[in-house]
């Protein structure tokens, strides 16, 4: 390995003599040295400088500069890269001084309240987009892509069954179970029945099985459209005369609305099945007794409030992904933060949505 | 496997001359075989120009250099140090005498293009201060041939041909002795790609550096490379400099050489032979600036997606 970068003071300190290598890798702490330095050499001697990169050239070059001194005894080559750093030497124009940190919180509030606005007109006029399509195809029939319709219904419903229902009966069990530790300190055990059949049939079966589509099928529509978009396969059904919006989003909408309250009814039911067995087992109520006694306590209007609520939220749902997939430019990175946003935003909207519908239904008298 | 006892009997070469050194490589993946029994060798100082068809592994080859790759079997040294099977944080003193330049620039998309430059100096050479950092960066961008002002931007905010210069900006960050460039001029328009191949040049020439250069554009292999290796039939066919390649009866280093494009190559690279290279570069760059350079981003960074990373609404 070479020598060292130093440096000493020839000819009385007027001459700055550099030895040993000046590279990034020897150049040790040369640099706190030159700083501070309180002689001021009439010129820098390189005679017996061995190696010298870039870094080096820099110092010499920025030495050289500050102290306005000539540069003596360089060989072609670091003649040659000095010319170089010079040249590569051009002054910053000056930044915006860095805010405040107060400055920079409420700036950073602001940008997020923008962003927040301009992504609510953004998802309403999306949702206009859809709807003046919708009416367009149903004017028009044939344009209706069955084939694609037929494989939402399948990825957004079929697919999911498995899954939602392993969900919703555990969600079943653990509100029976939870039920009759309270409910059995005033010996009103028999009323679990009637937490497990009001509670699934008309918040729990819906709002569960929004989240679960909303992180199945509604990050998936984000992917699969900004994909897509990155990939210029929209632009490419756009020249061909396809129009994006019929062939992609469509498809997804409809079967999003559609397949919510099937999913939402199925979804009570698995998890009536989970609190029932629960408490035939463990609070030894008779299935025909816990059948009977949810046609007592569960009004009808129960049913209908679930299976309002779910087409709504599937609407939401697939809007919400759709909007997020079509809005996706530049690189894969836009892609994971559309999705993510895609999944926080529909959740979101759910649940606002669904405290509304409960101040609603309960103005309308059922309760 | 069989390779250990195949290269022993080979000449070897001088080390001190030879940065990289390849014996009997063999990759293969799943059923089809890459390469087969592939040697190479690179001299110190050289700009080695690796040419071959689409699909003939010039890529896996320098990812075998670089270990990112490891071969079926075979020897791979750089610097005399063996790179097969070394974890990445090993064999940091040759990881700290290389820099490599991959195809899209692979910037690190949450630093800014001089924070980019810093990462391998923060990583080797901690005790460096914040303010010779920034220098340091602030003159490696522009010698690259990028604005200056490009230094604080975002990686998304650059066009291709910007990050590819951001890439090589950062790939020599160490001052490195050897150079792997990964198709460096793909993708830039010829007055970009020409100030590329004088860039590539003049740092050779004023720092030594050895490249190795993977490349499809006859005119760079013209222009810059010393030697040039051609890559069929699985393994290095012939490495030599063009006119040694020329006079060989091999059907594709004749057809890749003598085709019509190849021609038109030689004929330019005659008639810029012919000229003062100094003034060449001069009407280059002139001609870059008054186009406004390549500064052009290749997409406006949407609103939303600011490049900190909280794009998007969460709420």
């Amino acid at each position: 390995m070479s020598a060292p970068a130093d440096f000493d003071l020839a000819d009385n300190g007027k001459t700055l003599r550099f030895t040993g290598s000046l590279t990034l890798a020897r150049l040790g702490d040369l640099p706190q040295h030159l700083d501070d330095l309180e002689a001021s050499p009439d010129k820098i001697d390189l005679a017996s400088v061995e190696r010298m990169d870039t870094v080096g050239a820099w110092l010499i070059h920025r030495l050289a500069r500050d102290h306005d001194i000539p540069v003596d005894g360089a060989n072609a080559d670091q003649a040659h890269l000095l010319e170089q750093i010079a040249v590569a030497d051009q002054p910053l124009e000056n930044q915006a001084p860095p805010l405040h940190n107060f400055n920079r919180l409420l700036n950073q509030m602001g940008e997020a309240t923008v962003r927040a606005g301009v992504t609510l007109i953004g998802l309403i006029g999306f949702f206009g987009a859809v709807l003046i399509d919708y009416f367009a195809v149903l004017r028009h029939p044939r344009r209706i892509r069955w084939n694609a319709l037929v494989r939402q219904f399948e990825v957004v419903g079929v697919d999911a069954l498995g899954i939602i229902g392993l969900m919703s009966f555990l969600i079943g069990v653990v509100i029976a179970q939870q039920g009759a530790i309270q409910l059995r300190q005033f010996g009103a055990e028999v009323f679990t029945i009637n937490l497990v059949g009001r509670l699934t049939l008309r918040e729990l079966g819906v709002l569960m099985t929004a989240i679960m589509v909303a992180g199945r099928s509604g990050s998936a529509f984000a992917a699969q459209l900004g994909s897509m978009k990155l990939a210029e396969e929209v632009d490419a059904m756009r020249t061909i005369g396809v129009s994006p919006m019929e062939a992609l989003v469509l498809p997804r909408v409809t079967a999003a609305v559609w397949m919510m309250p099937m999913l939402a009814f199925y979804s009570a039911m698995v998890a009536l099945v989970g609190g029932g067995l629960f408490c035939w087992f463990s609070l030894d109520i008779p299935p025909i007794t816990f059948v009977s006694r949810i046609r007592e306590v569960v009004p009808i209007t129960d049913l209908w409030q679930g299976l309002l609520k779910a087409p709504v939220f599937g609407m939401i749902i697939a809007i919400a992904g759709c909007y997020q997939g079509m809005q996706v430019e530049g690189n894969a990175e836009a892609v994971g933060l559309r999705t993510t946003a895609a999944v926080v935003q529909s959740i979101f909207l759910v649940i606002v949505l669904d405290a509304f519908f409960a101040v609603f239904f309960a103005s309308i008298g059922w309760i | 496997m069989k390779a250990p006892a195949r290269t022993a009997p080979r000449k070897q070469p001088d080390a001190s001359d030879t940065v990289i050194c390849v014996r009997g490589l063999n990759n293969r993946f799943g059923e089809q075989l890459v390469h087969e029994n592939l040697d190479l060798d690179v001299h110190r100082g050289e700009i080695l120009g690796v040419v071959g068809g689409s699909g003939t592994g010039k890529s896996v080859l320098m990812r075998s250099i670089i270990g990112l790759q490891t071969p079926e079997s075979g020897q791979v040294e750089v610097f005399g140090e063996s790179m097969i099977g070394r974890e990445d944080n090993d064999a940091r003193d040759v990881r700290a005498r290389w820099g490599v330049l991959f195809q899209g620039g692979a910037l690190f998309s949450t630093l800014t293009v001089a924070e980019n430059v810093q990462v391998p100096i923060r990583e080797y050479f901690p005790h460096i201060e914040q303010t010779l950092m920034d220098e340091i960066a602030a003159y490696k961008v522009v010698m690259t041939g990028l604005p200056p002002d490009a230094g604080p931007k975002f990686p998304s905010e650059l066009s291709g041909g910007m990050k590819k210069r951001a890439g090589l900006a950062r790939s020599l960050a160490l001052d490195p002795e050897l150079l792997f460039l990964d198709e460096p001029t793909a993708g830039l328009d010829p007055i970009g790609a020409a100030a590329f191949d004088d860039l590539i040049k003049s740092l050779k020439e004023t720092l030594g550096l050895t490249v190795f250069l993977i490349t499809h554009d006859l005119d760079t292999l013209h222009a810059i490379c010393d030697r040039v290796a051609v890559l069929a039939d699985k393994h290095v066919v012939a490495v030599g400099t063009i006119p040694e390649l020329l006079a060989l009866d091999h059907p594709w280093i004749q057809e890749y050489f003598n085709g019509p494009r190849g021609r038109a190559a030689q004929e330019a690279a005659d008639r810029e032979a012919g000229s003062d290279p100094i003034e060449n570069m001069k009407r280059r760059q002139a001609a870059l600036e008054s186009a406004g350079g390549d500064t052009a981003p290749e997409k406006v960074p949407d609103e939303g997606g600011g490049p900190e990373g909280h794009g998007g609404v969460t709420r």
